[in-house]
């Protein structure tokens, strides 16, 4: 429905422009002020400290490992690291808010400027600006359909890290949005900071999306909420380009609102208005004084960054001359890529061919089936170095290819290695001249009128016999020899 | 109270004794903690009229002086090893009521003890209770109170009944009408100092930073700080060192290593500089007052000292930049008591309902005044106009006093511009009362320590306190210096005889 950058209305294109807003819950044993633990599905308002409740006289102390974990996402981002940052209190009331204020961080955010590069179905990449990463406290969760007129409390999460992380409306697209938004999760599931688990709410995503007829200033924008995995994300943008260019064509005017994405209908709609529009009263939280760090910490977490995913993409085009597309698809998650390296690591020929069969296996056989039966990599029952060995199996030319087939397969179901199935099936190719030759002989006599036919020139049936003796070798036989008999017998 | 009762003589010696010949008397078993602490109770008893406790713990401070008694005879004991104290009410006491003297926080029981109180208990300190105060600390006459206001033992002789000045009321009320031997408060703007001045006692308020503030219920973060009211200056640096000391739990308490500060006492302040600023020479201000000021520059100068005329210039802006930032503070800090998970709660159809409800009943007048001006202050559109041009300011005034301690080393001024007040003469309008805090106002914006001492009386024969404003985290040049005013103006045999 989107091409690339212009939505056609009937009035001409429109040019789609959306900023992130990425919520990033920080992987931490404890909460961003206070000691409470932070394990998803526990108990309703059993992870909660005096802190977190806002008891009298409670007092915020930072985390110093939320801290460590911003700026390494800063990294990540490319972005500068602030070394004074200030933490705010953004003020509003609500039920789940025990303090009547969160804090955050307003005008001093511990990140700057960044960015990412995405790559496009195309081929092509994108950079996109980043605004700046801030660490905030999350809010308690509000449950209002356990009671006709009681609304319950859960406080568990409330006072849990999470990083802010603010894109320029340099997106154009869902397809932008999504690869964004993957990217984004990739670094950070890289570094260990977030689990980026969309469905459990430890990662989420305000979408703000606007439209303007090519080269015009902004348009009005909604913030979009509620939209929690990438299908969703892409859905919502597609869906709420669609209405504000209706609306624009036919005179109206977009409103400045929060809309809420309803997955079941994919459609969003606007929040329940409340009446009054929120002056957060933003001032620097008295009890924290500014966070300064230390230049050589900040460098230390520096030198010890992981390589990233960009980095590892490009090293593995360099080193094996991957396809682009391999890499990233590799990259994309580091459960992947430490298993595809294992795997290499293991491979007897490190021959580019060799490698490229592997990254075949790799994201064709092996994620089809672990799809398939909804598993991951951590309960594969086919090891990378199992198959590492299926491949060597195949560059050896002790299997071919299709036998592979058979052999994974077996593999997927007993967990034992290529080499040891092979031979107890009896697997192993067929290649010996003489032996295939025979069999060539007595299928070619056996089919004198195929023979003939093939020879006045239905070329297609040279099919025919390299399947007739592959039925007969139980497709053993080399591929490469039966071609090659059959091409000296029939001329 | 007769199961209290202690032989009249003994408990009229007992107490009007000082924390440290009380602490002495325990040592050499002239009487037990049980005696001292009875002889408190009993007397709190006597004097319920003053309103100055909220909550009296009888049967915890008996317990607690029972132990005390226990680890004295062991020759165990701790620093404050039975001494009774008053705990204000803005302290958490750990299943001990706690209130700020709020209906909000009525019957609010803390699970926890404050790191100031706990500091007190661990060095051997018994609690008789909890003292009134305004509520959430918003007052300088004790006025403010939900639980009524409290009466200074002071009396003028017109015997009208006076205030014993705020927000640590009840505590002053309770160390100067023998209802404990010294007591814990608060200082935000004054609150330490103003009434300790109206009731002839020494008000400390510590450096920003130097007394943990975990646990203490929050009213202006920035400027709150606990500290001592006590009968003399020893008690306060005794106080002080149990109190103080860096707090993991308060990212604002400092790492700072804390001094004995009673080995200051003694140095006297032979070569000391003293500054005397000329901006808190007030217009207006009552000969009684200036009076005092000058007695107290020929004690100085007679010990030793030498007088240097400094300027503050930025003074005259203190009052209302405090008046900006503290409500700003508060509107964030009490927005906690929103009658959802404890104190008080008024019902609503809706959660704003809830929160209109509650908060309209739970806050008193003149807390609500100053949640309006903090939302207002922070407010787009204002917030650069009062709370940024506020925090510039209140760097100025600062600075003024970094410049100052280049060339002196302590400062003195009065404490109050004028002496206590009678109940029914308290001002209407509350820009009028906010004046009572003019001189303490600025060492609160500065972070700095400063103490009151008793130094002499009013026309109308009331006390009268002067104020030293020391450079940050140097309590003990407070110390040495009201050491001298205090020897000086010989004002603890005024304090028996006065007390009713």
């Amino acid at each position: 429905m989107t091409n690339r950058y212009f939505y056609e209305g009937t009035t001409g294109p429109w040019e789609l422009v959306i900023g992130l807003e990425v919520h990033a819950q920080v992987i931490s044993q404890s909460k961003l002020f206070s000691g409470a633990a932070t394990d998803f599905g526990a108990e309703p308002n059993t992870q909660v400290s005096f802190v977190d409740a806002a008891m009298p006289g409670m007092l915020p102390v930072i985390n110093k490992i939320c801290v460590e974990e911003a700026v390494r996402t800063g990294f990540g981002i490319n972005a500068e690291i602030n070394l004074t940052s200030v933490f705010d209190r953004k003020n509003y009331f609500y039920a789940d808010l025990p303090s009547g204020y969160q804090i955050s961080q307003n005008d001093r955010p511990i990140v700057g400027k960044g960015h990412l590069d995405i790559e496009l179905e195309d081929g092509t990449t994108r950079r996109i600006g980043i605004t700046r990463l801030h660490l905030e406290q999350d809010a308690g969760k509000s449950i209002h359909d356990q009671h006709p007129e009681k609304s319950y409390i859960d406080l568990n999460r409330c006072g849990v890290a999470l990083m802010e992380i603010v894109s320029e409306p340099d997106i154009r697209s869902s397809e932008e949005a999504a690869a964004y938004v993957r990217k984004l999760r990739s670094i950070v599931r890289c570094l260990g900071t977030c689990d980026g688990n969309m469905d459990q709410g430890s990662m989420r995503v305000d979408v703000n999306v606007s439209v303007r007829k090519p080269g015009s200033p902004l348009g009005t924008r909604a913030e979009i909420k509620n939209v929690n995995s990438i299908k969703f994300l892409a859905q919502a943008i597609d869906y709420e380009a669609e209405r504000q260019v209706a609306i624009l064509e036919e005179g109206g005017e977009i409103l400045q609102e929060t809309r809420l994405f309803d997955s079941a209908k994919g459609t969003t709609r606007p929040m329940r208005s409340k009446e009054h529009a929120h002056d957060y009263r933003y001032f620097p939280d008295p009890d924290l004084p500014p966070l300064v760090l230390d230049a050589a910490w900040v460098e230390e977490i520096r030198k010890t960054m992981p390589e990233l995913p960009d980095a590892k993409k490009a090293r593995l085009m360099k080193d094996y001359e991957l396809p682009a597309y391999d890499a990233s698809i590799i990259v994309a998650e580091t459960e992947t890529a430490v298993y595809f390296e294992a795997a290499v690591k293991t491979l007897k020929s490190k021959d580019p061919k060799a490698v490229k069969l592997l990254a075949n296996w790799l994201i064709g056989d092996l994620f089809g089936a672990l799809n398939r039966e909804d598993k991951t990599l951590e309960t594969c029952p086919i090891s990378e170095i199992h198959l590492a060995g299926l491949v060597d199996q195949i560059v050896e030319g002790v299997i071919s290819g299709k036998i592979a087939k058979d052999v994974f397969v077996r593999m997927w179901e007993t967990g034992k290695d290529a080499a040891s199935l092979i031979e107890e099936h009896g697997l192993k190719q067929l290649s010996d001249e003489g032996a295939i030759l025979s069999i060539v002989d007595k299928i070619l006599d056996e089919n004198p009128k195929m023979v003939e036919d093939y020879k006045s020139g239905k070329d297609k049936l040279f099919g025919f016999f390299v399947g007739q003796v592959m039925k007969v070798t139980e497709g053993k036989a080399s591929p490469e020899v039966v071609n090659k008999l059959l091409k000296e017998k029939l001329g | 109270m007769t199961n209290l009762a202690v032989k009249p003589s003994l408990k009229n010696d007992l107490i009007h004794l000082t924390l440290a010949e009380a602490r002495r008397g325990l040592e050499e078993k002239k009487f037990s903690a049980v005696e001292l602490t009875k002889a408190y109770l009993d007397s709190m008893g006597e004097h319920r009229h003053l309103n100055a406790y909220i909550l009296e713990t009888l049967e915890q401070a008996l317990e607690q002086a029972k132990e005390c008694d226990m680890r004295l005879a062991k020759g165990e004991g701790r620093s404050l090893e039975g001494i009774p104290l008053a705990m204000k009410d803005l302290f958490c006491t750990k299943g001990i009521q706690t209130t700020a003297a709020s209906h909000i926080l009525e019957g609010f029981i803390p699970p926890y003890e404050s790191t100031v109180s706990d500091n007190l208990k661990k060095a051997g300190t018994v609690t008789l209770g909890k003292t009134n105060m305004d509520e959430f600390a918003m007052g300088s006459a004790n006025i403010t109170s939900y639980f009524g206001n409290v009466i200074n033992p002071w009396k003028r002789a017109d015997g009208k009944d006076l205030t014993p000045g705020g927000s640590s009321g009840g505590t002053a009320a309770a160390v100067a009408g023998g209802l404990a031997v010294a007591g814990t408060a608060t200082d935000t703007g004054g609150s330490i100092r103003q009434p300790a001045a109206f009731t002839g006692l020494v008000g400390l308020k510590p450096t920003y930073g130097r007394c943990s503030r975990w646990g203490m219920v929050a009213f202006a973060s920035s400027l709150d700080q606990a500290g001592t009211i006590t009968r003399d200056v020893r008690d306060s640096a005794l106080m002080l060192k149990v109190m103080a000391g860096y707090d993991p739990k308060d990212a604002t308490s400092a790492h700072v290593e804390v001094p004995d500060f009673a080995k200051a006492l003694e140095l006297g302040v032979k070569g000391l500089k003293v500054g005397i600023p000329k901006e808190y020479h007030l217009e207006g201000m009552p000969e009684d007052i200036l009076n005092l000021w000058e007695q107290g520059k020929k004690w100085l100068v007679e010990a030793g000292a030498e007088l240097v005329d400094i300027s503050l210039p930025h003074t005259k802006y203190s009052l209302p930049t405090y008046y900006v930032l503290a409500p700003a503070e508060a509107s964030a800090n009490l927005a906690r008591y929103d009658g959802v998970r404890y104190g008080l709660r008024v019902p609503g159809k809706t959660l704003d309902e809830l929160y209109e409800n509650t908060r309209s009943e739970g806050f008193g007048e003149e807390v609500q005044r100053r949640i309006l001006i903090g939302t207002y202050v922070l407010s787009a559109g204002y917030y650069d106009a009062y709370y940024l041009k506020a925090q510039k300011v209140r760097r100025l005034i600062a600075q003024d006093f970094e410049l100052a301690y280049q060339k002196v080393d302590v400062i003195l001024t009065p404490t109050t511009p004028s002496a206590a007040f009678a109940l029914d003469e308290k001002p209407t309008d509350p820009v009028v009362m906010y004046l009572n805090d003019v001189l303490t106002v600025p060492a609160n914006l500065a972070g700095l320590p400063a103490i009151s001492v008793p130094a002499g009386f009013s026309k109308d024969n009331l006390p009268l306190g002067l104020q030293l404003i020391g450079p940050a985290f140097d309590e003990n040049v407070l110390f040495r210096t009201a050491r001298v005013l205090e020897d000086a103006a010989q004002f603890k045999s005024f304090l028996r005889g006065h007390a009713s």
